[in-house]
């Protein structure tokens, strides 16, 4: 079993799912963390793509494949089914166009691997019902300086799946890196969802 | 001076070996002005190439003398310590063949005529340069570049060795590029040619013998290659509207600083460029397609390629635009090549590349490090 304690937690759980060999696109890869390790633990072929240079420059530095673009205007560069796995990392709650992004994760990779902040946990719940917007440490922005702008709860974003034509094939939901189990929307303040399309 | 590679001499290759090119034409032997920074090492694996753009030559770093005014043309990249850093590289780059700085060009002698070749001299394309660089590399014993680099037509010749010889490039690092030209690329190129071609010293391209130089059409065309070389906000950023005296004179004299900038470098050029060579060199832009060979997918061509990737561009370049780039990541994805792809933002237009910006800088140096260290 492969060493993944330098991992941070989230980033922990993704690699869990990815098999060893596959394809990985990392959407929003940052400094490359996640590539980095499964490069070196898994054997993966991956790119990364971030909209930052200074992501470009710090992936580079770590001797990985980077592609500098934004990812609003879709995925151009990569052909259908290109990758085994595409993820899409503590990003979709910044993007505008999330039906696209989502799309897009399923034209290029045969499985979406999407983590977000759950807005359903119940720190949040419990700000907004004293009447302020929720900071936490999966929300540590507040709202006039978040770059955050669309929230979901883990209800949310399975029916928004759903209605696009996908279906959740696992589904984690974490609080400060440990499994919640137990009224996971309520309890779990990161959400990681494994995706692909309903067979037609 | 510090990290500078210092005071440099180029030296002249002469390669006895006939090479026919691309267009037909055999020259029958040739030379080629070179210079080099860093040093060889036992393997030879550490070799980097730096091809030249449309007016480049082998000056890259450093001074000839100490008391030159300016060094190389990429000084800010190439040094000891500097992105491309000759404390770990043996870096060489060279006149093309064509140029007017020292390699065989229109303004050389040709031996079977005792004159300059000057309309008689072929049309060059970016492969027949590829080649005369694989023989310079032959003849220093370098089996396989490190890198190779280059920057708008530089970059043409870095993705064409990638190409025609994928064994001999470790890395290729292609620069405010383009896959090819658009036909606004072209036209502009011709407006140029015709501002030289049209300069009645210019006499179908045999001035030598007149003792003239066509000097007002290389001035006009390079006043309107710097236009298209910066970008509108940058140009507005440094010279605006400003006027040299500050009140109109309602006439044609330089009046706008613009102007005054544009003319000073028309001016310059004209007096150290070869009208011939410009041809060339817009012309070797003009019919670089490697496409074109690959049933017009650039995926094909890129798919003969071994070498890994660094495409670069400048989001203020309108010239050769980002889109350009991504036309070439896009085929290296297509073809399964290994590629990162960094689009600086910059206002400096197709110049960028030659600009010290620090991400640009960073992206090159942490990108040059990792070869580095993989052929330690």
């Amino acid at each position: 079993m492969a060493q993944h304690n330098t991992l941070r937690p989230d980033l922990k759980h993704i690699a869990d799912q990815i098999k060893p060999g596959s394809r990985v696109l990392d959407l929003g890869c940052a400094d490359g963390e996640l590539l980095a390790w499964l490069q070196a633990n898994k054997a993966v072929r991956g790119i990364g793509v971030d909209v930052d240079v200074m992501s470009i420059v710090a992936c580079v530095e770590k001797g990985l494949n980077v592609i500098q673009a934004d990812m609003e205007s879709g995925l151009q560069s990569f052909e259908d089914g290109s990758f085994d796995y595409v993820v899409l990392s503590l990003t979709i709650q910044a993007m505008h166009n999330i039906e696209l992004i989502l799309q897009e994760m399923l034209r290029v990779g045969k499985v979406g691997l999407v983590t977000f902040p759950n807005f359903g946990f119940w720190e949040n719940r419990w700000q907004i019902l004293i009447g302020r917007m929720p900071v936490s440490e999966t929300i540590p922005y507040e709202w006039y300086n978040t770059p955050n702008i669309h929230f979901c709860t883990v209800k949310d974003f399975d029916k928004l799946l759903t209605k696009m034509g996908m279906k959740v094939d696992k589904q984690v939901v974490l609080h400060q890196g440990e499994t919640v189990d137990f009224l996971p929307n309520l309890f779990g303040s990161l959400a990681l969802v494994q995706f692909s399309a309903c067979a037609k | 001076m510090t990290n500078s590679v210092g005071i440099v001499t180029p030296q002249k290759i002469v390669f006895e070996d006939p090479i026919h090119l691309s267009s037909g034409y055999v020259l029958p032997h040739y030379e080629l002005m070179v210079e080099t920074y860093g040093t060889l090492n036992a393997d030879k694996s550490n070799a980097i190439l730096i091809c030249h753009a449309l007016s480049g030559h082998h000056h890259v770093a450093g001074k000839h003398a100490e008391t030159d005014k300016a060094a190389g043309w990429w000084d800010n990249m190439v040094g000891p310590g500097k992105p491309i850093d000759t404390n770990k590289f043996f870096v060489m780059a060279l006149n093309n063949l064509g140029g007017c700085h020292g390699s065989t060009g229109p303004s050389s002698i040709n031996p079977e005529t005792g004159a300059p070749y000057g309309s008689s001299f072929p049309v060059v394309l970016v492969r027949d340069w590829v080649e005369t660089q694989a023989r310079l590399a032959d003849r220093l014993g370098i089996k396989q570049f490190a890198a190779i680099i280059g920057g708008s037509l530089g970059g043409m010749q870095a993705l064409r060795w990638s190409i025609t010889y994928p064994e001999r490039v470790r890395h290729a690092l292609v620069i405010a590029s383009a896959p090819k030209l658009t036909a606004q690329n072209i036209a502009f190129n011709d407006v140029a040619r015709q501002a030289i071609i049209t300069d009645p010293e210019f006499h179908g391209g045999d001035f030598y013998l007149h003792g003239v130089v066509p000097k007002r059409g290389l001035r006009l065309a390079r006043m309107l290659g710097h236009i298209t070389y910066l970008s509108d906000d940058g140009m507005g950023e440094k010279f605006g509207r400003l006027l040299r005296s500050g009140e109109y004179k309602y006439g044609f004299d330089v009046e706008f600083e613009i102007e005054s900038y544009l003319r000073y470098q028309g001016d310059k050029f004209s007096t150290i460029f070869d009208a011939n060579t410009y041809l060339l060199m817009t012309k070797a832009l003009d019919y670089f397609d490697p496409a074109r060979h690959y049933g017009g997918s650039l995926a094909e061509a890129m798919r003969q390629a071994q070498a890994k990737f660094l495409v670069v561009s400048f989001t203020s370049d309108w010239r050769f635009a980002p889109s350009r780039s991504r036309e070439i990541v896009k085929a290296l994805l297509d073809a399964d090549r290994t590629v990162s792809y960094a689009e600086i933002e910059s206002q400096h237009g197709h110049d960028a590349f030659l600009m010290e910006d620090a991400p640009y800088m960073a992206v090159m140096r942490a990108y040059l490090n990792n070869i580095a260290a993989e052929i330690a």
